[in-house]
């Protein structure tokens, strides 16, 4: 197996890493270009932004498995985030989150058998005035109620 | 300067734009600053006005650029703190959206006012739609001028950089936040040396919040005694107040350091909603130990809070209402600190992690009250005893609900 940015990720890693003036200090933006356009990151993808970057293998591991945002192997089609910290949690967070378990029949961390959902929790997402809230794929979401969220998740399953 | 320029917030749709900030005034303050003062009297306007760090600690800013040793040819860096991880706090979002230009028109004078040429803006991976119009802000001002090698037509040049994190609570943590801008884990490094003497890539480094910055242009354009006088005695300005939970109105809501926590909630964000009442209110972001509803009549300035021994921290204020059992809230609490360990030292480590599993008893059936006082211990084995200050951010509000609502957690177990 082998990793090859296309043309055009390469120009933007290639960009990204002329910006900073040690080029270790690209790592992180470099995994987001990988990871934004195939989904996670592979290790082979992981073996080639380390050469790429001039860094020994394991300290890409090492900030892979740091980072919850990063992925080493692929999700669902859409990725679902939701908050559970003090603000949403008063707003009813725990009852959301059960009415999507239940709807999706995972749990979080999990991706539905069909490959369209991914489910992860997360704590406070800076839309605190929007309780109970969530992230669609990065896009906020909130406030949300039982009804919003079972709309929500039948168009997520029909998407294809 | 317009009258409307005074306020950081503006909250018309277009105000993120570039021609809409310079309709209020706008960068009149960096070329105040850049055309007719030296950079030491920029330092001196921004100490005397004592405008303290609004992403938690509340150091005053002037005295912390004034660390950066003066001299020297290496690179020195600036890094704009928006990682806005802090439960509770959503002020910076706002800034981002709203008033980019106000964050980038205080990060020229910054970086005037202290020597440096390239500024870093690390921005949390959960606000990468958030941030795309800073992103948008940043190339705008850089093609009229404000930013790039000649900022406002004088030698004095500023490259921006705008970084996104990954998702990890720490990064915050301002030493953190550069081993992560260096394409490393993000775990605290041990000060001293403090980022002003050796920072990123191992150069002079001035850290300050995203809201800092932004107010630094009102210094500039009113000078330090307006400033001042917007604030309380050792403590200027205003600051943006966000309040969430139980309230009619949540939002963010810009007034005067100093104004009563009680009329940030009951007045300004509208109490809470018909036939509910305030149970407790945590006062400046999850860190903040929580205030029981007798004790909400406090200024909200650092030192103030710091005397009714809670803080003021990131200002996000979350009211909780009655009926909230408090076992639910220790919880929420534990479980966040737990998770966003760094890992990096064994008292906060294995220290939040046991914690949390005592929580957990206690929700389950099985626990007891002398739960109560494991966690109190384990808290007490944490706190002071950290690499950095993540560790008191975890141990004091934990405490706080245990020692505060004694009581009802006592009458929750024994059910
Ligand atoms: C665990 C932890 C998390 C923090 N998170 C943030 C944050 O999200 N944003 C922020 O501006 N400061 C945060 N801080 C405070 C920074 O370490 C630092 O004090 C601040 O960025 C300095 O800027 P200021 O002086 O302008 O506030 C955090 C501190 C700790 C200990
Ligand atoms: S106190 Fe906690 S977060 Fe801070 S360095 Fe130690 S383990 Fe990491
Ligand atoms: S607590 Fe959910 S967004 Fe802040």
């Amino acid at each position: 197996m082998s990793y090859a940015p296309s043309p055009a990720a390469l120009e933007k890693i290639e960009g990204t890493i002329a910006l900073y003036p040690e080029k270790p200090a690209a790592l992180l933006p470099v995994l987001h270009i990988i990871q934004g356009e195939s989904g996670f990151i592979s290790a082979a993808a992981e073996a080639w932004a380390a050469a790429k970057l001039g860094l020994r293998p394991v300290r890409v591991r090492e900030v892979l498995s740091f980072y919850t945002m990063f992925r080493r192997a692929p999700a669902g089609r859409t990725t679902l985030q939701v908050c559970r910290n003090l603000s949403c949690a008063l707003a009813g967070a725990d009852d959301i989150l059960g009415l999507i378990r239940e709807k999706l029949g995972i749990g979080p961390g999990e991706t539905t058998s069909d490959g369209a959902v991914t489910l992860v929790t997360a704590e406070c997402l800076g839309h605190c005035d929007h309780a109970p809230c969530l992230q669609v794929d990065g896009v906020d979401h909130g406030p949300v109620t039982r009804e919003t969220v079972a709309a929500l998740i039948e168009e997520l399953k029909a998407h294809v | 300067m317009s009258e409307n320029g005074v306020r950081l917030l503006p909250l018309d749709d277009d105000s993120w734009r570039l021609e809409a900030y310079l309709r209020r005034g706008g960068y009149e303050a960096a070329r105040k600053a850049l055309t007719s003062m030296a950079p030491k009297d920029v330092v001196a306007e921004v100490c005397q006005a004592v405008i303290r760090g609004r992403g938690g600690a509340g150091f005053p800013a002037g005295m912390k650029w004034s660390f950066v040793p003066q001299g020297g040819a290496g690179p020195r860096y600036l890094c704009v703190n928006a990682d806005e991880g802090e439960p509770g706090t959503f002020k910076d979002r706002l800034v981002l959206r709203r008033a980019p230009h106000a964050l980038l028109e205080g990060m020229v004078i910054t970086a005037f006012a202290v020597g440096i040429r390239t500024a870093f803006i690390y921005v949390r991976g959960e606000y990468a739609l958030v941030s795309g119009r800073l992103e948008e802000a940043v190339a705008e001002a850089r093609s009229a001028g404000y930013l790039g090698p000649r900022v406002l037509g004088t030698d004095f040049g500023l490259d921006v950089i705008v970084h996104h994190g990954a998702g990890a609570y720490i990064c915050g943590e301002e030493t953190a936040l550069l081993e992560s801008l260096e394409g490393r884990r993000g775990q605290p490094r041990v000060k001293p040396p403090f980022p002003a003497s050796v920072g990123l890539f191992r150069s002079p480094t001035v850290i300050n919040n995203v809201e800092t910055l932004a107010a630094i242009p009102q210094i500039l354009a009113h000078g330090a005694g307006w400033f001042l006088g917007r604030g309380v005695a050792k403590d200027g300005g205003t600051r943006l107040f966000g309040v969430s939970g139980a309230v009619r109105r949540p939002g963010i809501y810009e007034l005067a350091v100093g104004t009563p926590l009680r009329q940030v909630i009951e007045v300004h964000a509208g109490g809470p909603p018909e036939g509910r009442s305030i149970k407790a209110v945590v006062p400046g972001g999850l860190s903040a130990p929580v205030l029981k509803a007798d004790e909400i009549d406090v200024p909200m300035d650092f030192d103030s809070l710091a005397r009714s021994g809670s803080m003021l921290g990131s200002a996000g204020i979350i009211v909780i209402p009655d009926g909230t059992p408090m076992l639910d809230v220790l919880h929420v609490t534990a479980r966040f600190y737990a998770h966003e360990s760094c890992g990096k030292c064994t008292p906060c480590r294995i220290g939040t992690s046991w914690i949390l599993k005592a929580v957990r008893r206690l929700r389950r059936s099985g626990g007891s009250p002398a739960d109560l006082d494991l966690i109190l211990r384990l808290a007490e084995g944490i706190r002071g005893r950290t690499l950095c200050p993540f560790g008191d951010g975890a141990a004091m509000p934990i405490r706080a609900i245990v020692t505060k609502f004694r009581d009802e957690l006592e009458r929750a177990v024994a059910r």
